[in-house]
């Protein structure tokens, strides 16, 4: 990394840390914001960056578009809570094991899929057919508590890992954002992610060179599992509910789609940029909803806005957002 | 064990609700099967189309039955349109691109719903709607049976015009060699549009078929999209005897789960039978390996 690179991430990283403390001096010192609100809203765009960094990781390093990755953000928050919720366990111990049960289901996914040879469309509407499978059955098993959802009991502190300052959860998100940042950037410098460009290029092509394509699919899956089974246990963890509409609703899907491809498909910064871009316009047009009766029912403004701009970066801008900002595609990029 | 009767009841009905399913698979068959355009708005396009003909009653008092020519028009119209204007220029004829495309453009025509229409459900009033006809054990309400028989009438129709006719030459060709067809004189693009005008004119047909018996909401698309591709897949790419063979397997199925498994895990049927098809014999049932 250059040494101006160097300094604008660390840069950015002193001002996420620093940022919920700034909004709250603000507030105390008489600025019109709401301090715990607006920390909400970091939150948020940490998290939503972390789970669109999870899609990132398969669908834009690696190629493999998943129309249905909602299916390891709701294995992590099931996971989650049923370890807690019906084995007892310590939210910290299962935090881990609930990303791990998301390797397995992308092992899982991936080790089917890939060996009847599904790709492009065909694995994005497979992944969205097993995500309804997991919605489905998450409704009927009795482990799950079907349609009634899971509640973990609120009892904040540390060893519980629930917290009444937000600042705290603000900073879990934080810390989960600048992990999926790291996964991302290494994938740019190791040969891991060198092979993942390659089959995404030309798959035929990778496997002349010598690249076990079915396994470095597989591999990429599972990673991505983790990731997105780890935000969806840190969201049961925030919420302490879940059911089988927000653990597996085809909705989370696009949007861990819409945050990465706005932003930029493969790109590291790609699916933080995306969403901050999703965050804000969602407040935006909630504000505006508040505020202006006339208004009331602009809601759906956001996701129109949201899949006209998908569809212009698709046609116009296939690297994203990220791309206005001028700034050279890391070595993994599209040549 | 289940009474015999409520087996054929449940086979009847499931028959019926497949019946609809190849109403909305067909147009699929043609777009997903034929040209390989990957149409994720088929489900939105569906309710929009189904939007069009509640308003129609709604308004102008049009009975959906009468409204069915204005609204294949309508939607063979918008098709092209769509396809011309926007699919066609802005994927650069690359897959993945079309099936985001076409994802944006769902996202885009639920949320407009949603704005304009509210997330209210909305039914249509007819006098028929609820008259029954007994089969055996089962009853079975008119409007299902017409929608079934003009399912099976549609499939003939676009397979005859498919083998037959000098436009279906021309999409066939179209599908199988863009170049070759280009060079022989036929104008590619127009080709292209006009067949996915023609399955989302089959989509105008099933929204007025379905309308008498289903209600319209911004959402009521989506659980469509899943059931149209598993059926297109089931009977095979392309295969319009498959795409008629296979909504009516998923119909029974359906119906069949629900029956022995319970309301909830009955669904499941059809994801899986999409995995597995998918999983180990992708050319569908009555599909040709290319």
């Amino acid at each position: 990394m250059s040494r101006r690179g160097l300094v604008f991430v660390a840069g950015g990283l002193v001002l996420a840390i620093l940022y919920p403390w700034l909004v709250r001096a603000a507030g105390a010192a008489g600025l019109p914001v709401a301090p715990n609100y607006l920390i909400n809203v970091g939150m948020l765009v940490c998290f939503t960056a972390f789970i669109g960094q999870s899609w990132n990781i398969s669908g834009g390093f690696a190629g493999q578009m998943s129309f249905g990755h909602v299916v390891f953000f709701g294995t992590g928050a099931y996971g989650m809570a049923i370890l807690q919720v019906t084995y007892g366990w310590n939210p910290w111990l299962a935090w881990p094991v609930a990303a791990a049960l998301g390797a397995g289901v992308g092992w899982l996914i991936g080790a089917l899929a890939f060996r009847a040879g599904l790709k492009g469309s065909y694995f994005a509407l497979i992944t969205l057919a097993v995500a309804e499978v997991f919605r489905i059955l998450a409704n009927s098993v009795p482990f799950t508590r079907g349609g009634l959802g899971l509640l973990i009991k609120a009892d904040p502190g540390m060893a519980n890992l629930q917290f009444r300052d937000p600042i705290w959860v603000y900073y879990l998100a934080l810390l989960l954002c600048v992990a999926g940042l790291l996964i991302a950037w290494r994938l740019t410098r190791t040969r891991f992610g060198a092979r993942l460009v390659a089959i995404r290029e030309n798959e035929d092509a990778a496997r002349a060179l010598g690249i076990d394509v079915y396994a470095e699919k597989v591999k990429v899956l599972a990673l991505s599992g983790a990731m997105g089974a780890a935000g969806g246990a840190f969201y049961v963890q925030k919420y302490l509910y879940v059911d089988p509409w927000i653990a597996f609703g085809v909705d989370k899907s696009v949007e861990m789609l819409l945050v990465s491809m706005v932003g930029g498909a493969g790109t590291i910064v790609g699916p933080l940029i995306g969403a901050g871009a999703l965050t804000a316009i969602n407040e935006i047009t909630r504000m505006l909803a508040s505020v202006v009766p006339a208004l009331k029912n602009v809601q759906p403004l956001s996701l129109i806005v949201y899949g006209a701009m998908l569809i212009l970066i698709v046609a116009r801008l296939p690297d994203g957002l990220a791309s206005l900002f001028g700034r050279r595609r890391g070595e993994a990029g599209r040549a | 064990m289940l009474d015999p009767a409520i087996i054929f009841a449940g086979v009847l009905n499931g028959l019926l609700a497949g019946g609809i399913y190849v109403l909305v698979a067909v147009g699929l068959t043609l777009i997903y099967g034929v040209l390989h355009i990957i149409n994720f708005a088929h489900g939105s396009l569906l309710m929009l189309a189904m939007y069009a003909v509640f308003f129609l009653w709604r308004l102008l008092g049009i009975d959906p039955y009468v409204a069915l020519p204005i609204v294949i028009a309508g939607s063979f119209a918008f098709g092209y349109v769509l396809y011309r204007g926007l699919i066609g220029r802005l994927s650069h004829g690359r897959d993945e691109n079309i099936l985001l495309i076409t994802l944006g453009l769902a996202i885009v025509f639920d949320n407009v719903a949603l704005l304009l229409f509210t997330g209210d459900s909305q039914t249509i009033d007819v006098a028929y709607a609820g008259t029954i006809v007994q089969v055996g054990a089962a009853f079975l309400p008119l409007p299902k049976i017409i929608s079934f028989l003009a399912a099976i009438a549609l499939c003939g129709v676009l397979g005859v015009v498919m083998a037959r006719s000098q436009l279906g030459k021309a999409i066939r060709a179209v599908a199988r060699e863009r170049q070759g067809a280009r060079l022989v004189g036929i104008d590619v693009e127009h080709v292209f549009a006009i067949a996915y005008g023609i399955g989302i004119a089959c989509l105008g047909a099933a929204a007025c078929l379905l309308m008498p018996t289903f209600y319209v909401s911004p959402t009521s698309g989506h659980a469509f999209v899943l059931i149209a591709f598993t059926t297109v897949v089931l009977g095979g790419m392309g295969s319009f005897v498959g795409a008629a063979a296979g909504g009516l397997i998923i119909g029974i199925t359906e119906s069949l789960g629900g029956l022995l498994l319970g309301e909830q895990l009955g669904q499941i049927g059809i994801s899986l039978i999409f995995i597995l098809i998918l999983l180990l014999r992708p050319t569908g049932l009555f599909g040709v390996g290319r």
